[in-house]
């Protein structure tokens, strides 16, 4: 049992120096056989693991991940947090998340600094506007808040956005979807694992799986660096290296692997109090709760697993932000970093069954994955168990690359593509 | 970033090129008895291999020429790069 988290345990271990904390998750060898393996501990595998446990009464499940919990992509993002997509499918996976992420601090007993401060997306061209102004219809249609707003209301919601006519890229509008914000990504990591931890799930960090391992048309095990662990059910969420797995069992996906950059500047005083995006000039930014600009890069062009991307992608995005919010000119970049994004042809993630018996997929999340952390986890759960799409994800099957069925949400991905 | 030696115009920098996805994916010569599943594994379907990667890249601010190179993709190291046409480097398969 897991001692509760609250401001009179914080007081109390105070008295001695923080030193006693209670582990907020084991270091299990693993069991010679799980009902379900999840292979990647990222948020979303760290979420699937919890909701098995909590919603669908499995308690024999292990969580398998190469390095350390949450250092993958899920340390690496840019914490955005929203649910405005264009399609009736897309809106129904991203706003159930974003439900979630509401509650989900009281939920986990752990602070994952949820913040609604509001996402703006800029409009710089005549097309934007009208794309802008159409997804903000259909978002209102999906019950999703959102609202069109012309140049000068994007500067009164935040001030220091250049709205000059004669800037190279001018702002014409923007939508805002108040609802939408921010969270911290290691903490929702922590706080799944901590959480799927007291249900008895086997959280197994520094385990690579090596192979799967086929009989029939079904599975029954996987091989890692630290042996064969047997199971009937596999759940891959290993985002970049999601077609590596899948190639394991002789499985292709329509799936790149690409580096997506992200960098902070040094920790500056509260200057921006939402988070703008535009996709046409490619920039994006918010400010931590330390202060420092978050700012999002594109992704380069070519596959690539390296975790580092080309100079001239960094080069563009702080040409855009400069041009967008003069003031930053003289700030200095602390930190750069990149991570592998698996981009879907059609911007949108598959969480699927595959016609491999007991092998499923949750994958393709693209440069957008974070903010579906806690339905996407929830969705695949529900997959997981009942062997059957939960009719929120039922869209998102890898069939539909067949059918012809796709979610095309390049307009609303945010991240060129 | 990294150089990358056009087989038209000697070595130049990454940004002058345009990546071009997985090579030798043979264009259906009978497009019109593809079942979906054909279509959809030319169409969508890669290898997107963490290793020695065959793909096509484009000189698009030089020659404009595209051509083929073998790269390992876990590094970023570029193995050898052909024209088009010509058969891939046998020791790489």
């Amino acid at each position: 049992m897991k001692n509760k988290y609250s401001i009179i345990s914080l007081i109390k271990n105070s008295f001695s120096y923080h030193e006693n904390w209670q582990k907020a998750w084991g270091d299990p060898d693993p069991k010679k056989e799980y009902d379900v393996v999840i292979v990647g501990g990222g948020g979303h595998g760290l979420a699937t693991a919890y909701y098995l446990a909590k919603k669908h009464d499995m308690k024999n499940i292990a969580v398998v991940e190469k390095g350390w919990i949450g250092g993958g992509n899920t340390g690496r993002n840019t914490t955005i947090i929203r649910s405005n997509y264009l399609w009736d499918a897309s809106a129904g996976l991203y706003d159930h998340a974003l439900k979630i992420w509401e509650n989900l601090s009281q939920e986990l007993n752990y602070n994952v600094m949820f913040s609604q401060r509001g996402v703006m997306n800029l409009a710089h061209n005549l097309q934007d506007v009208r794309d802008l102004k159409r997804r903000t219809h259909a978002n209102r249609l999906n019950g999703i808040d959102a609202v069109y707003l012309n140049t000068e209301q994007v500067k009164n919601f935040c001030p220091i956005i250049n709205t000059s006519p004669n800037i190279r890229y001018p702002v014409l509008g923007g939508t805002l979807q108040r609802r939408a914000g921010t969270a911290r990504h290691d903490a929702v990591a922590w706080g799944y694992a901590r959480g799927a931890d007291e249900m008895g799930v086997d959280i197994i960090q520094n385990c690579e799986v090596k192979g799967i391992k086929r009989s029939g048309d079904g599975v029954e095990g996987i091989e890692t660096t630290k042996g064969f662990i047997k199971t009937k059910k596999i759940g891959v969420v290993a985002a970049g290296h999601s077609s590596v797995i899948a190639n394991m069992a002789g499985l292709k996906l329509p799936l790149e692997s690409k580096p997506l950059q992200a960098l902070v500047s040094e920790p500056v005083k509260p200057i921006i109090d939402t988070v703008v995006m535009s996709n046409a000039v490619h920039a994006y930014v918010s400010q931590s709760d330390k202060g420092e600009l978050v700012i999002g890069a594109g992704t380069d062009d070519y596959v690539s697993y390296s975790q580092k991307g080309s100079h001239e992608i960094v080069e563009g995005t702080l040409n855009a932000i400069l041009e967008l919010y003069p003031i930053f000119s003289r700030m200095r970049m602390l930190r750069q970093w990149g991570g592998i994004v698996d981009i879907c042809p059609d911007a949108s993630p598959i969480i699927s069954k595959t016609p491999i018996k007991g092998l499923y997929f949750n994958c393709g999340w693209g440069t957008g994955g974070f903010k579906a952390t806690p339905g996407s986890g929830d969705l695949f759960a529900h997959t997981i168990a009942n062997d059957e799409p939960h009719k929120l994800n039922a869209a998102f099957n890898l069939n539909r690359f067949v059918s012809g069925d796709l979610v095309d949400e390049h307009g609303a991905a945010a991240v060129a593509h | 970033m990294f150089l990358i030696h056009c087989p038209y115009c000697g070595e130049r920098e990454q940004s002058e090129f345009k990546a071009g996805g997985e090579a030798h994916i043979v264009r259906p010569k009978q497009p019109t008895e593809l079942s979906d599943d054909q279509w959809a594994e030319y169409l969508f379907m890669r290898k997107n291999i963490k290793g020695v990667q065959f793909e096509r890249w484009v000189h698009t601010h030089g020659c404009r020429k595209w051509f083929n190179m073998v790269r390992d993709t876990s590094n970023d190291e570029i193995k050898a790069i052909y024209k088009m046409g010509e058969k891939p480097p046998t020791k790489y398969k």
